[in-house]
């Protein structure tokens, strides 16, 4: 039977948090190692948002912020979006390629391609831990990439989470350097079929 | 002083004279515009699914687009409006990602302008403008005194349809 969010109970609502705040403790892990520098995160925060509240989240719904989308394959199906406020992108470009916050406007090419670069690793990771969490096999696209306003990239996840439910599940999480702290959020969208699959998995599906 | 009156994502709600709804950041969703022009009522939905007939969790008739018409008309009625004075404009529906894959996940904006459609042509409201479909996000605004809808993009202008 497929599960909606609000239809889990609280033992399942837990296991799928601490399963986000491993996956993205993993991610954060990863970014360190490719910045070779040190960066802290906070707790992650998972939160549970009914869709008219969604727009909220990201500054506003017409807000400009940058979604990097995969696709997830393997024993589970699904995508898994990480979304950054503009100004976050822009300190996390600068953070790898080493230099200071000049341009807020605009992105280059350059700066494009290492924002996917960086969604890449610190997606990667994050379903590698999932994966090993789970014992299920778990395989991400490559990274697509839009920049556009909150509500119409959160639309894409939550349209996901509406053909079960009227709320979305996400983990956000605060990423600090010794300079800058960035705030992400990872949405993990399991497909329908998926959600008694990763339940099993994670020992808590009652049958 | 005129009031804004906003709808969230799968929600719908409607407004009389001098009032102005607006949905901010559109994306695959659609907002259906409903529009009484002589008693000057609208409404405004926030649709994000084409079909409550294929989905089993479906109370929350504002997320699809065949129930949340269908409330949309019986609100605007029980508000003084008249079925055959309305008119209707669509805006959204948009891919938001270019991902050359197969997965239905990608097509839903199409799905969903294309349902509001044939919800509205079943309820003979005439569809008398649409801005839909492209690659990015939408905020409309619907003007209760006139029936314009200005749809606002990052990049791709404004206009008033």
């Amino acid at each position: 039977m497929a599960k909606s969010i609000e239809q889990l109970n609280s033992m399942q609502l837990d296991v799928l948090k601490e399963m986000g705040n491993i996956g993205a403790g993993n991610a954060v892990t990863a970014l360190s190692k490719m910045l070779n520098k040190k960066v802290d995160m906070s707790v992650p925060k998972a939160q549970i948002l009914e869709f008219k509240f969604v727009a909220d989240l990201l500054g506003g719904a017409d807000n400009l912020v940058i979604g990097i989308l995969f696709d997830m394959t393997g024993d589970l199906s699904g995508s898994i979006m990480f979304i950054l406020e503009q100004k976050y992108a822009h300190v996390l470009v600068n953070m790898l390629m080493g230099k200071e916050i000049d341009d807020i406007t605009g992105f280059s090419e350059m700066a494009i391609s290492a924002l996917k670069e960086i969604g890449n690793i610190l997606v990667g990771s994050y379903v590698s831990s999932l994966s090993t969490l789970t014992n299920l096999k778990l395989t991400p696209s490559i990274p697509d990439l839009t920049i556009d306003m909150a509500g119409a990239i959160l639309s894409v996840p939550a349209i996901e989470f509406g053909k079960v439910g009227d709320t979305v599940l996400f983990i956000e999480t605060e990423f600090l350097d010794d300079q800058y702290a960035v705030v992400g959020n990872f949405f993990l969208v399991p497909d329908i079929a998926s959600y008694d699959i990763l339940l099993r998995a994670l020992g808590v599906m009652d049958e | 002083m005129k009031d804004l009156i906003k709808v969230g994502m799968a929600d719908l709600n409607i407004a009389k004279r001098p009032s102005i709804l607006t949905t901010l950041g559109l994306g695959s969703c659609v907002g259906i515009a409903l529009y009484d022009k002589i008693y000057k009522i609208a409404g405004l939905a926030h649709i994000m699914l084409p079909s409550s007939t294929q989905i089993k969790n479906n109370t929350n008739i504002a997320k699809f687009a065949d129930t949340a018409i269908v409330q949309l008309i019986k609100q605007m009625e029980q508000n003084g409006a008249s079925k055959c004075n309305m008119v209707a404009k669509l805006a959204g529906g948009a891919q938001m990602f270019s991902f050359g894959r197969t997965s239905e996940i990608m097509r839903i904006g199409e799905r969903n302008a294309q349902a509001s459609k044939e919800m509205l042509t079943n309820m003979s409201i005439p569809i008398i403008a649409e801005d839909t479909g492209g690659n990015h996000g939408r905020t409309i605004e619907l003007y209760t005194e006139d029936g314009n809808l200005l749809v606002k993009t990052i990049g791709h202008g404004s206009r008033y349809i």
